[in-house]
């Protein structure tokens, strides 16, 4: 009682305050209302958001284009030097383009390959385990808003913590190798041999996604018109068949923009592999985003230039990618509407 | 009995697939679920039990589930406490005796009543004796001995005053574009929408010059400010605003109130669920945000809780009994976020997709 007293008796003062602070702030406003007019006031309204991401979002993207036809390694524009084309005839110098490790910039290729392979095994097998999970939620089930928070549990945690979990549990001496050891197995170095490490990346990933993409997908499945069920429950209908003919083409609209929107994360993996692997061994978990990073910032032989490039082709990624999204969530939207 | 076990088991539509019995998909819902449970919650588990042992028990192969630690007994002529064994005897009892050194596989003993008589006894034939302990130094020394306070206070600097401000100026933005006709209103939506398309890691290289070249560069402003024009924040905002009647603004406008008064007397207050969704999405972005502060922060005491555990967890000699317990720490405003907050987001992610 005393304490619910004292936190409004706190609260009232602070809303004293702000209240005190806003009426203050009003009266340059109401003079400028009067000079600017009631509808100038939305373009106040509007500057503070959009002087932010003008500076911040707009004004990076316009010259990165010009950052890219520049060379040099240093981090003003007005200090470095044109060279045209330059940077991409260096990503494109290959002698054999279906063999990596015959171009000029031979990581770029590896790690283009690597984000590749990622995003088709990421995706098809995450959104696989996010429909059979949606798919199960959405039955009669005991407790399901507990099972529910139970896949969404990782989707909050950071990148960098995911990372960490898995490294322990991954490591040499981890708790991974000891249950193998207790089946008889022989224990096996997770996070230093190049193919496990890949496939550990994509697990982990997985494992920190699938919550988010099943909460979509449950959400479609529950929108799905329960009389269609009843219809084909009353008709005898087999349970594959009512999956098959109801189920899924109803929900392959959400499905669609899952797809794409898993696509476009798995695209720009980063944090937790980074975190998990560092890349290596060697270069097999190394993404594109580690790429533009180590060449722009981290590597001695830093290449500002040459990451600009490399991120405009994977923004050309992304950006038909997310046109594809447009039009799918649109065609989603009509069938709604309908 | 067996009506208690139907009551538990029975489920609805089970009559309409002929009869009574499990059907396979019955099996594998639980399956499913149960093996979901175990590898959704054990790692996350396992690390914050593991963040309780001693360095000594970390590195014990195969690990123990629970934190123990061997028991230590006080023995005269030995400065540190000596560790305590049970030793099966030649004549096979066991007796409690105290290591006081090791020579090869044969270790000296002591009983701790009698410290006199010397007891040779072969490694193998003792087992340490231990107990349960939490080693919570994990947690403070680092606080105390290392920069982890500081990277504390810098994330939830960072976190909080970046969620004010994203909140504050995204409703601005969301009021005008809601609340307003004006020339290029569409103009700046569709700017918005295609600033959905460009992520962080796509302009991070120009990003670094601008933020640079305003002076912010090893600075939490640096971080903070790239952050706070979130498009998501402005839609989800303005969606939820355009369903405020204009009646209300209308009488408030012949009551001569500013549109300063409007907007935070009457649409602020009004539109208190969006922002409670934005101000829970916002605080879990930006307390996980880790490649931009990476890039931004190069001085050790700016850096926020995701940069100084990778730095601390990218060295040579990993300390873990302090890694794992730090991680523990930045772990833990999420996961309360998600016990208490867990349905908001849920269904912010089912209506509108973001994340």
């Amino acid at each position: 009682m005393k304490a619910n007293g004292l936190l409004s008796a706190s609260q009232s003062v602070l809303m004293a305050v702000v209240s005190r602070v806003m009426g203050i702030v009003d009266v340059p406003l109401r003079y400028l209302q009067r000079k600017a007019g009631q509808n100038g006031m939305a373009a106040f309204f509007l500057a503070p958001n959009m002087a932010i991401f003008a500076v911040f979002v707009l004004v990076p993207f316009v010259i990165n284009f010009v950052y890219s036809l520049t060379g040099g390694s240093a981090i003003f524009l007005s200090e470095r030097s044109f060279v045209g084309a330059e940077q991409y005839r260096e990503i494109f110098a290959c002698g054999n383009y279906l063999d990596p490790n015959t171009c000029k910039q031979d990581v770029f290729w590896i790690a283009a390959g690597n984000t590749a392979a990622f995003v088709v095994l990421q995706v098809s097998l995450m959104i696989v385990a996010a429909l059979i999970t949606a798919l199960i939620l959405n039955r009669e089930i005991i407790g399901r808003g507990f099972w529910r928070a139970v896949f969404f549990f990782p989707v909050l945690l950071s990148p960098v913590v995911t990372g960490l979990i898995w490294r322990w549990i991954f490591q040499r001496q981890g708790v991974l190798n000891a249950v193998m050891q207790g089946l008889g197995l022989e224990p096996h170095d997770w996070l230093t041999e190049r193919n496990s490490a890949f496939f550990a990346s994509i697990g982990v990933s997985i494992w920190a996604h699938v919550g988010f993409y099943t909460l979509i997908l449950l959400a479609g499945l529950q929108a799905i018109p329960k009389d269609l069920y009843e219809a084909a429950q009353m008709d005898g209908t087999s349970r594959s068949r009512v999956f098959w003919r109801i189920t899924l083409p109803l929900l392959m609209p959400n499905l669609i923009v899952v797809l794409v929107l898993a696509l476009i994360r798995a695209v720009q993996i980063f944090d937790e592999a980074f975190v998990l692997t560092h890349g290596g061994p060697g270069t097999s978990t190394m993404y594109l985003v580690q790429y533009i990073y180590e060449t722009g910032f981290a590597s001695e032989l830093r290449n500002p230039g040459l990451a600009a490039a490399a991120s405009i082709l994977m923004g050309a990624v992304l950006v038909v990618l997310t046109l594809v999204q447009m039009a799918a969530s649109r065609r989603s939207e009509k069938k709604g509407a309908r | 009995m067996s009506r208690a076990v139907d009551f538990v088991t029975r489920r609805r539509g089970a009559s309409g697939s002929g009869g009574k019995g499990w059907h396979w998909t019955d099996v594998f819902t639980w399956v499913w679920l149960i093996g979901g449970l175990f590898v959704m919650f054990a790692p996350a588990a396992w690390l914050a039990l593991s963040s309780f042992k001693t360095p000594a028990a970390l590195s014990e192969f195969p690990p123990s589930l629970l934190p123990y630690v061997t028991e230590t007994v006080k023995i005269a002529g030995n400065d540190k406490p000596s560790p305590l064994y049970d030793v099966t005897m030649p004549d096979g009892k066991t007796a409690r005796l105290v290591e006081l050194r090791r020579v090869g596989i044969v270790a000296q003993m002591v009983d701790p009543a009698s410290p006199e008589t010397v007891i040779k006894v072969n490694i193998k034939d003792r087992k340490p004796v231990q107990k349960l302990h939490f080693e919570t130094s994990n947690y403070t020394e680092p606080f105390v001995h290392f920069d982890f306070l500081r990277y504390l206070w810098n994330s939830v600097f960072v976190t909080v005053t970046a969620t004010l401000i994203t909140l504050v100026v995204n409703s601005m933005a969301a009021f005008a574009l809601s609340k307003y006709q004006f020339r290029g209103q569409n103009a700046v939506l569709i700017v918005i929408v295609a600033t959905l398309m460009v992520p962080l890691a796509v302009i991070m290289v120009p990003l670094y010059s601008v933020v640079s070249s305003l002076g912010l560069l090893d600075s939490l402003w640096g971080v903070i400010l790239p952050t706070v024009a979130t498009p998501t924040g402005v839609f989800l905002l303005r969606q939820y605003m355009l369903t405020i009647p204009d009646e209300l603004i209308d009488a408030a406008r012949m009551d001569k109130a500013s549109e300063w008064q409007i907007y935070w007397r009457i649409v602020l207050p009004l539109s208190a669920p969006a922002l409670a969704v934005l101000a829970i999405f916002s605080v879990v972005w930006r307390w996980n945000d880790f490649l931009w502060p990476l890039i931004v922060l190069s001085r050790s005491s700016l850096y926020t809780l995701q940069v100084g555990l990778n730095v601390y967890s990218g060295q040579l000699n990993v300390q873990w009994h302090f890694i794992l317990a730090m991680t523990v720490v930045t772990m833990i405003p999420v996961v309360l976020v998600f016990v208490f907050l867990q349905r908001f987001i849920a269904r912010g992610i089912a209506t509108s997709g973001l994340k």
